[in-house]
């Protein structure tokens, strides 16, 4: 199959087809970012993560809508807002989540697993009952919208840009809350020792929902980026769920370095390949390639080793 | 040697307890007399379809109950035992004389339509009916195995394996719905019509399906018993608990966990074959996350513990969402979600825990001759 | 074997003339570039009860995991009657004939105090063998017998999870005892446990060492005194003094490491 093209062009569909895949990218870290926190650094399963996200998603239709109805001079820049209020959003439902559901079952993984499931049911429910089962797009401003012509048989689409740059704040801005600030020490502190973190004067349950609620607020962020690049419907988020965590497992659950280059080899294999194979037989060969890698190594790509 | 009579009686263990026995006959009697009897043929058929869950929800209580092992994906072995049979009835349903309006006659419809003009080799050896029988239990036992070594050799144990297992049912899914051509795509294998010569689509052909149902069921709830009342059944607790001990008392763990890992995935298997006899197709929506993890709810509500719990939970469950999903469609949902929420939050020993709390402690205040059965504590996950 | 290799102090313990039943030579593990174990070598007879001593992180326990094969080894040979104990899975390690106590109770809460046992005796470790395994006289018999040695002879049908500390010390060593292993390797075997409790178990332990090797770490220097053969003191990964308790007592390596600092 790849016989048919030259070696320029082979080079041209990579770099095309790789920038075509940036949102997705950009979701996939988005999303595979909050779990991260959410598995690598508390271990828990959150099954419902794609809802989150789509709440994300569909703070952002109501936004666009509303600036359109109402404030069209601000249109615009509505998307830094909605990108504001679907993390207010999910981190506030996440948050709340942590308390009723969540922290009565840190010492059960599975049972999480199971329970944080009904939770993505409620919730596909609820939107189905609030927008209806039929699936919403936004507008975008028009600045989102065309691609840049980078050379004959190059161009980049403006608003894969747009996320790849807010993605890479956020990825940042994480890093740096995780690693270099009070709160990130907290956590890792928790994590390692809730008995001692909570001794020296760690209020832990407090740390628990504040981590959970980030987790659950940066994929409200991330249904924020979806929207470029599909329409949202109430199972939406359910799509992208075993990717997620997929991608998570494979980048070695408490490296965010591990989840971002994990999430970038997916998705760019998946993409790459849909252009020569059918999008389901990409998938499918993508998504056995991880598997199969997990199977033979199963503490994902980057992880140290540690004593038992 | 002579043991001496003061020595108190050790433990004689029995295959079933007394209670357990009752257990038994009052499924055999609701399976087998009482809803035979209430039920008009068509309910009786939608019965025969939920039992055939309950085989994939005991393989569950055997590995994830027993094991600690939780798999989201035994739709794969279900939809594996499924499409094995469908694929031997298709071809039956697919004789020359049945298909000679079709471009190439004697292969099934969906191939003719996907431009196929010779049946392709893995479909050849579904000609025959002891080769199906055999494929239906060994081919979801082979891969039960290959998954279980590859991930238990490496330590591979609870999340981790439920989120592989999980991206494995989404694989098997996406490759079906893909793959029209050789697996009829979404709509599944479909138009399925007899058994070597036998129309299975009669009402006859559906009560005897259902008593050949039933009484598989029964069987694999005795050799389970079998399992669980073995030094087997005690390792696999064991292990639940501590599994570093079982390793150093001499056991090689990753054996055991891929045994019951396998066994689940062969009841789970028994159940698609009997599934696809009873409802006349396979299709793609019994294989992939959300009825494997459905089916998961089968156990829990029964209680992951309890054998016969399964049972009563998987129809419990179902009868409950073709209640609500004919009269309240909106309210399943909810309901369905609220189910798994409790079932961990309030009840995570499910209808058996509620009966050994509630009921039993009544009953066994009047038959004074039964031992109260030992508490059965709430499983610890297994890292 | 090479003897260039063995502290000299070692008394009468020549590897070309006398056959161990444990031989550690050069063992290392290092996680993340620490060395936990780093270049231990020391031999265990027949018979022999060893006891390792040590401060905090010394490696002591590390040396047991690496025994046992909780801990794979990054460099050095454990030889086990002949038989390099490296490459061996961990269940082959104790088929082969070395049994571990760990240093908190590891049994099984869910189960009986018989069922406890029953599960460590030697018989159907296959997967087929646990499916076929009957509960004969031998095995009941067995049981019995180590029961009345643990103590607990009277506690045979209660659940584990309500035996005391002391108890459940005991009944990992029951469980140990009926594996019947050649060699025995107890983690703080009388850790956490109440002055009555103790007697009982150096009773035990006095009982349960007869014709085996036992691989002891104990930080209760009378409890040491009272059993041990030879002591190999651990410090800082690796082997800082080794010989019988007098000698070590009077190391001056030794006096300094417990009371320099």
């Amino acid at each position: 199959m790849l016989g048919d093209y030259s070696l320029g062009d082979l080079s041209s569909i990579f770099v095309m087809q790789g920038f075509a895949g940036l949102i997705l990218f950009s979701v996939y870290v988005l999303m595979a970012l909050g779990l991260a926190i959410i598995f690598g650094q508390m271990g828990v399963i959150n099954m419902a993560h794609g809802e989150f996200m789509i709440l994300g998603a569909y703070m952002t239709y109501l936004c666009s809508g509303f600036f359109q109805t109402h404030l069209p001079a601000l249109f615009p820049a509505y998307f830094f807002v909605a990108m504001a209020i679907a993390f207010l959003a999910s981190g506030a439902l996440g948050m709340l989540v942590e308390w009723a559901l969540i922290r009565h079952l840190y010492k059960r993984p599975l049972d999480t697993l199971l329970a944080t499931w009904g939770l993505s049911l409620i919730l596909q429910q609820a939107y189905r009952s609030i927008f209806g089962a039929r699936e919403v797009g936004v507008e975008l401003p028009s600045w989102l919208i065309g691609s840049v012509q980078v050379t004959d048989t190059i161009e980049i689409p403006i608003n894969g840009m747009f996320v790849m740059g807010v993605t890479t704040l956020i990825t940042v801005g994480v890093a740096l809350l995780m690693y270099r600030s009070r709160f990130g020490a907290q956590v890792r502190a928790v994590v390692q020792n809730r008995a001692m973190a909570g001794a020296v004067g760690i209020d832990t349950e407090r740390v628990d929902r504040l981590t959970f609620g980030l987790g659950c607020g940066i994929a409200g962020i991330a249904g924020s980026a979806f929207t470029m690049v599909g329409s949202t419907g109430p199972t939406s988020g359910q799509l992208y769920i075993v990717d997620t965590f997929l991608i998570v497992v494979f980048g070695g659950a408490a490296s965010l370095l591990g989840t971002i280059a994990s999430a970038f080899s997916i998705s760019q294999t998946q993409s790459t390949l849909e252009f020569f194979l059918s999008g389901s037989t990409a998938k499918v060969i993508t998504l056995l390639a991880v598997v199969g890698i997990l199977m033979l190594r199963p503490q994902g790509l980057f992880t140290l080793k540690v004593r038992r | 040697m002579i043991r001496s009579t003061s020595k108190p009686v050790v433990n004689d263990n029995p295959f079933m307890k007394p209670m357990e026995w009752v257990s038994l006959a009052l499924l055999v009697a609701v399976i087998f007399v009482l809803l035979p009897m209430l039920l008009d043929a068509f309910r009786l058929n939608l019965v025969g379809k939920y039992l055939t869950y309950s085989f994939v929800a005991l393989g569950l209580v055997i590995c994830w109950g027993f094991g600690g092992i939780l798999s989201l994906g035994q739709g794969v072995f279900f939809g594996l035992g499924g499409y094995l049979m469908a694929m031997y009835l298709k071809l039956e349903a697919s004789s020359v004389e049945n298909t000679k309006i079709q471009s190439t006659p004697g292969i099934p419809d969906f191939m003719d339509w996907n431009q196929i003009t010779e049946l392709p080799w893995f479909w050849k050896p579904f000609q025959s009916l002891p080769f199906t029988l055999i494929a239906v239990i060994v081919v979801p036992a082979f891969f039960a195995f290959v998954i279980g070594t590859a991930m238990f050799r490496r330590r591979v144990g609870g999340t981790y394996f439920a989120i592989i297992t999980q991206a494995i049912a989404a694989i098997l899914t996406i490759l079906i719905v893909g793959q029209q051509g050789y697996t009829g795509g979404i709509n599944g294998i479909t138009d399925l019509r007899t058994l070597n010569g036998w129309d299975i689509r009669t009402d006859s052909a559906h009560a005897i399906l259902y008593f050949v149902n039933g009484a598989l069921l029964v069987g694999c709830i005795l050799f389970a018993q079998a399992v669980k009342k073995s030094k087997l059944g005690r390792i696999l607790l064991a292990m639940r608990d501590k599994e570093d001990r079982v390793r150093f008392s001499g056991y090689q763990v990753a054996s055991f966990k891929t045994f019951a890992f396998c066994l689940a995935a062969v009841f789970a298997a028994i159940g698609g074959a009997m599934f696809t006899l009873q409802v006349g197709f396979m299709s793609p929506s019994f294989v992939g996350i959300v009825p494997s993890i459905e089916m998961v709810i089968y156990a829990a509500v029964g209680g992951r513990l309890s054998l016969f719990g399964a049972v009563w939970g998987t129809l419990l469950v179902n009868w409950a969402k073709t209640t609500f999903s004919e009269s309240f469609p909106e309210l399943w949902l909810f309901g369905l979600g609220a189910l798994f929420i409790a079932v961990v939050l309030a009840f995570p020993n499910g209808l058996a825990g509620i009966y050994r709390t509630y009921v039993e402690p009544r009953l066994t205040r009047r038959v004074k001759a039964l031992e109260p059965a030992p508490a059965v504590a709430l499983p610890h996950a297994a890292e | 074997m090479n003897a260039a290799l063995l502290p000299s102090h070692i008394i009468g313990a020549d590897p070309a003339e006398k056959s161990f039943l444990l031989a550690v030579e050069a063992l290392t593990v290092s996680f993340d570039g620490f060395k936990a174990v780093n270049d231990v070598s020391f031999y265990v007879d027949p018979n022999e009860i060893r006891v390792i001593i040590g401060p905090n992180g010394a490696g002591k326990t590390t040396v047991l995991d690496l025994i046992c094969g909780r801990t794979k080894a990054s460099a050095g040979s454990i030889k086990y009657k002949g038989q390099e104990l490296t490459k061996l899975s961990e269940s082959a390690i104790v088929q082969a004939g070395v049994g571990r106590k760990f240093q908190t109770p590891s049994i099984y809460d869910d189960l009986t105090v018989f069922e406890n046992l029953e599960i460590s005796f030697p018989r159907g470790r296959s997967v087929f063998g646990a499916l076929t395994f009957k509960r004969d006289a031998e095995v009941r018999d067995r049981i019995e017998e180590v029961a009345s040695m643990i103590f607990l002879k009277d506690q045979l049908l209660e659940r584990a999870e309500f035996l005391s500390h002391g108890q459940k010390q005991w009944l990992e060593i029951g469980m140990l005892l009926i594996q019947d292993p050649e060699l025995l390797m107890l983690d703080e075997p009388v850790a956490g446990m109440s002055v009555g409790e103790r007697i009982k178990t150096a009773e035990l332990l006095n009982q349960i060492i007869k014709g085996r090797s036992v691989l002891v770490i104990e930080h209760d220097m009378k409890f040491v005194e009272d059993i041990a053969h030879r002591v190999t003191v651990l410090h800082q990964g690796k082997v800082l003094s080794e010989g019988s308790m007098e000698r070590v007592k009077n190391d001056p390596k030794v006096i300094e490491v417990y009371l320099g600092h």
